[in-house]
Parts: C-alpha cells; structure tokens; sequence
C-alpha cells in the first residue's frame, strides 16, 4: 500500500461533481465540524467555498491558537550545492541552464553556519539539487557533522532517496524531511521532468514515506503550486500528509504551500494562483489537519506573510538566500528561486512580535 | 490544620500547576505565576536555548517555583529518559514530568513507555510526574516502580473539552494512593474546580490559560477555581439528590 493507491481513488470527475455540488449550506456545517473526512477538505477547496473566507479564517485561527499557541518557529535555509542532473522545466538549477555551478566546502559550511547562527537561527534546512556523484549522502554527512555544532535542529531538503539512506541521515544528525511532490498529477509531472532521475513520479511520490518508515521525526510535504490546478493538488497534498499521518503517527506531519516564482528557467505556467486561493488552501488545510504543522517560505512577500501569520502557519523563513554560498556572499544571484520577503531575522523577529505572537528559535535538540 | 499538597520533599499550598508554552511572549509568565499563586511550573526541555544571547525562558520564572521540566518530543522511554537526564545536566532540578507521546493526532500518551522511563528515572532518583491516559493498571505500574504522583488527562491535551473522562478520573482517585494530578484538557475553570471536588490533588493546565484573550484574568480565575474545588473537597459536598425530597414521605406514617 502506498499513497499511490489512495490517489487513483479520487478520479478528476469526482473532484469535479464536488466542486460543483458543494452548497454554502454544505460549507457552513463543515466549518462547525470538529472532524472533517477528505470530502469536507475537497468541498473546502472548492470555488463555492471561496465566499465563505472570512469563517474559514476564523476557524483555522482559533484551531492554530489552540494548538501552537501564539508562536512561530523560525528557520533558515542554507543551499549547500546547486549541481543537478535533472531537467526540471521551472526550477533554476535546471541541467541545461548555463551557470558557474558551485558546492560547498567545508570550510565554507563552517563558515555559512557561522554566520547564519550569530542571527540567532538554531533551525537550519540544507538543500541541493540532484547529483548524488558528488552532493550524495557521503558529503552530506560531513556537512551534517559541522552543523551539528551550530544548530539545534537539521532538515533536509535533497533529492528522493532510498529508506536506509534517510536512515543513516539521521543517524548523522538529520531531524527531518523536506520533500515536494511538485504536482500529483502524473501526465503533467512526465511533462515538466524532462530528463534525469527526478522523471520518477512514482519514486517521488513514496519518498516522505520511506522516510517516515526511517523514523524521521518531520516529515514536510508540498505541491508547487501553480504547475497545476492549485484545488486538485492542493486536495492531494492534504491527503498525502493526512495518508502520512494515520500510517505514522509518531511522525510531526506537515504540508508547505509554495507558489511558483520566477527563476532563471522561467518556464511558462498557465496556472497563476492568487492571494485568497492560498488563504483558502491554508485554512481548509488547518480546518482538516489542525495539528499539522505549515512553514510558510519567503517566495511570498513580508505582508503577505505577516497577514499568514493568524491563519494557520507554524513556521516561517527568515534571513533567506536560495544561492549556493549565500550568507557569506551576499552577491550570489544564482538562486533556486526569487525571494519575496527579504527581512533578515531580527526583522522578522520583530515583526513577529509585533503582531502579538513569539519568535521561537528552538524547538527541539538532538538526544 | 494547614492543607499541603506533599510531592517529593515539596509541600504545596497551591494545587494548580501551570505550564510555559502557547504564550505571545515569555515576559508574560511572571504576572501568570503570580496571579495564578501556582508554584509549580513546566517547561519543555526542548524549547530552553540555554545558549540564547537574548535570553530564554527559564529568566522570566522566579526562582521559588518548583520547576517540572517535561519531556515533549519524546516517542519512547529510550528518548524521555535521555531528555531527562539532559534536562537534570542543565540544572532544571530533578522532577520530571514524563511525556511520551508517538500519536501527533491525538497526542495521546503511550501507556507502556511511560512505565519504562517512570522505572529507569525514579531509579536514578528523579521525582517522577508521569502524563497518562485515566487507566487504573498503568497507574497501578506506575505507582509500583516509584512514580511520584499520576497524571491523567481529561481530555486531549489543549482540547480545552473539559473532564471528558470523568470515570476514569474517580476510579483513579479512589485507588490509587498516589497524588492524581489532572492534567490536560481541562478548559474552563468550572472543570478545575469540579476536578479538585472529585478529589484530584491538583490540576495541570496551559492552553486554557495561554489561549484566553485575557491570560492573567483567566490565571487568576483557575486559581480561585482550584482553591474553591478543593475547600469543597475538604468540606464534604452535600449528597445531590435525583428527586426533590419531599416534604410528606411515603413513609412519614411508620411511627414505630
């Protein structure tokens, strides 16, 4: 059994009879629902639901309050290599794109985590893109190593691996897992992988849960929102983490909501998502989940965020910089992706504060 | 005769014990300790950044509180007893509130772990707190290898749904010898209260505090509702009656 087998239950003219279907009768008993089934998360996401924002805001609030209290985690993410041997249509470290790749020595992770912990982060995610010649898990091991000495708490966000691999991850340091499924729709996944291990829906798809499987005590899952319709794979991303969380339940589940961004790939979509379409995302999320956790990163700007903030999201970014070095050069423009919000971290802090809530910078340490 | 709550070598005037986390800002906890007249106060180990330039937590509790470090995050006895003994190294005394939760849904505590560390840590001389589902053969166990007192939830934890197992509670309180310290769920001070009538030595509660709109007021009101439950414990609450007792009993003509 793998979500797999739970995705191809829900056909695309189900999802659509209950888009069309649902009332605002039918959303309003939903919202005063203590357990919602995954057809009351779908009839959440539909465009019906959209006039019902302001009840849904308030449930997830109070469910949010109720559960994390008034705090945010802070966590910043820290690009160790941008060699990649996939061809990813929208994404910058794209094989075919023509830049000065660069990875990480150690010298200069010490360095990058020097710097980014005199901010305060205790909380670091490590990225790379897919080249496990050099950027494998031997590097990342060693990488993990150094870290360890500067922060509390170390995820992960690389490639698909294999169950044994995650494993000795951890065994090195790492807490928890990034993994985003991109779209869950497999015709346009082939589409938009063109060459390159990544081509592998199907391995993708049971990453988070060869981690789980692990023991990894976070698992993080998402859908890049806007490759496709945003309801369809934001309905699978719900209930992907929601098949994760019955299956594991000594796993910290959560789902991230990245809306696309311009890269140096800049790849067309035709699928733009706005403002209130990821307001609805969030809290029907919350109303389904409401102990999940949502980092929320900065590809959306400081109001954006700060608005977010009393909507259901448990985590955020700060002091970002999605290029390969940095934090200990700043100049690097060869980043994943655009950064929108581009506080540092006494910043956000403050901004956190301000809107009533803590800045947390710990919240677990390796045992 | 003074009414002390006796935990390790600890005697306690107040029986509500009051938690650290949800808050908009730490700097809040002085004014919730001292309206709440709580003395005993937990602390998740691992939110304490014990190397923190601006400080942490454990700078805004006065040093007369009775610290319960717990052990949140942990999935079994292997990883509580390792959390508290960490918390022990850091100088957080040596109570501990056992935490072992492998259910991120429901956060419900896992009863057979929970026995596994109360054992080890009451062996290494710890005053054990353990967190647990009302189940009287576990807090028999418990009670067996050492535990200090036992705490059962009322509801799930930052439920905020009041004594849902309220049954359970009472058979607990009258079996087991050991302090039952309510823990979790409880929402309104009226559940405090009712608590402390039924004869738990204290309640545990965070969210319902942490989560009013008014933390202090509502601190305060969950220590006069705690004080209130428990004189009426010692009182003796009246037998509450089904029926009205009528004024002519059936009865009333057997003169003799």
């Amino acid at each position: 059994m793998s979500f797999y087998d739970e995705y191809l239950q829900y056909s695309d003219a189900d999802i659509e009879t209950v888009f069309q279907h649902t009332t605002s009768a039918d959303i309003e008993r939903i919202i005063g629902k203590d357990r919602l089934t995954p057809k009351d998360f779908l009839a959440l996401l539909s465009p019906k639901a959209e006039e019902h924002l302001e009840g849904m805001a308030q449930k997830a609030h109070q469910l949010t309050v109720q559960n994390f209290g008034r705090v945010i985690l802070l966590y910043t993410p820290m690009y160790l290599s941008d060699y990649c041997t996939n061809k990813c249509t929208y994404c910058g470290f794209n094989v075919t794109n023509v830049f000065t790749r660069k990875q990480l020595t150690m010298e200069e992770v010490e360095k990058e985590a020097q710097t980014v912990a005199a901010s305060g982060i205790q909380h670091i995610l490590i990225l790379t893109g897919e080249a496990p010649a050099i950027a494998g898990v031997p590097y990342m091991k060693e990488c993990v190593a150094i870290l360890k000495r500067y922060f509390s708490s170390i995820a992960i966000e690389v490639y698909a691996m294999e169950e044994e691999e995650y494993a000795e991850l951890m065994e090195a340091g790492v807490e928890s897992m990034t993994m985003y499924q991109e779209t869950y729709n497999p015709l346009l996944y082939d589409r938009l992988h063109l060459k390159g291990p990544k081509k592998d829906y199907r391995y993708r798809l049971d990453a988070p849960e060869r981690a789980c499987r692990a023991g990894m005590r976070g698992v993080n899952i998402g859908a890049l929102l806007g490759l496709d319709d945003w309801r369809r794979d934001g309905f699978f991303t719900g209930l992907h983490a929601n098949y994760l969380q019955n299956k594991y339940p000594g796993v910290e589940v959560s789902i991230s909501l990245p809306r696309i961004r311009p890269t140096m790939g800049n790849c067309e979509t035709g699928n733009s998502v706005n403002d209130k379409s990821i307001v609805q995302f969030m809290t029907a999320f919350r109303l389904f989940m409401p102990r999940a956790g949502m980092p929320l990163s900065t590809r959306e700007n400081a109001e954006f965020r700060n608005h977010a903030i009393q909507l259901g999201i448990t985590k955020m970014s700060a002091g970002v910089q999605t290029a390969v070095g940095g934090h200990i050069d700043s100049q690097e423009n060869s980043g994943q992706f655009a950064v929108s919000d581009t506080r540092n971290v006494k910043e956000m802090s403050d901004a956190i504060l301000q809107l009533g809530y803590q800045p947390v910078f710990k919240d677990w340490h390796a045992i | 005769m003074v009414d002390q709550l006796v935990i390790g070598d600890r005697s306690l005037q107040s029986r509500l014990f009051i938690g650290t986390g949800k808050y908009s800002a730490d700097a809040l906890i002085p004014e919730i300790i001292k309206k709440s007249g709580s003395e005993v106060i937990t602390v998740a180990l691992r939110r304490i950044d014990f190397n923190s330039p601006t400080g942490n937590v454990m700078d805004h509790i006065p040093s007369g509180m009775q610290l319960l470090p717990n052990t949140s995050g942990a999935r079994n006895a292997q990883e509580a007893i390792r959390i508290a003994r960490l918390a022990k190294a850091a100088g957080c005394g040596n109570w501990i509130k056992i935490e072992v939760i492998s259910d991120n849904k429901y956060l419900l505590p896992d009863g057979y772990e929970t026995i596994k560390a109360t054992e080890v840590l009451a062996g290494e001389g710890f005053v054990v707190l353990p967190y647990i589902s009302p189940d009287l053969m576990v807090a028999k166990q418990l009670a067996e290898v050492g535990a200090a007192a036992v705490m059962p939830l009322g509801a799930p934890i930052g439920s905020n749904r009041g004594l849902k197992t309220k049954e359970l509670l009472k058979i607990l309180i009258e079996e087991i010898a050991l302090p039952v310290i309510v823990d979790a769920g409880i929402g309104k001070p009226s559940d405090a209260c009712e608590a402390m009538e039924m004869g738990a030595a204290a309640c545990l509660l965070n969210t319902a505090i942490a989560s009013a709109n008014q933390p202090e007021l509502m601190a305060e009101a969950f220590g006069m509702a705690v004080a209130a439950g428990r004189k009426a414990y010692l009182a003796g609450l009246g037998r509450s009656e089904k029926y009205a007792s009528s004024s002519s009993p059936l009865t009333g003509f057997l003169h003799n």
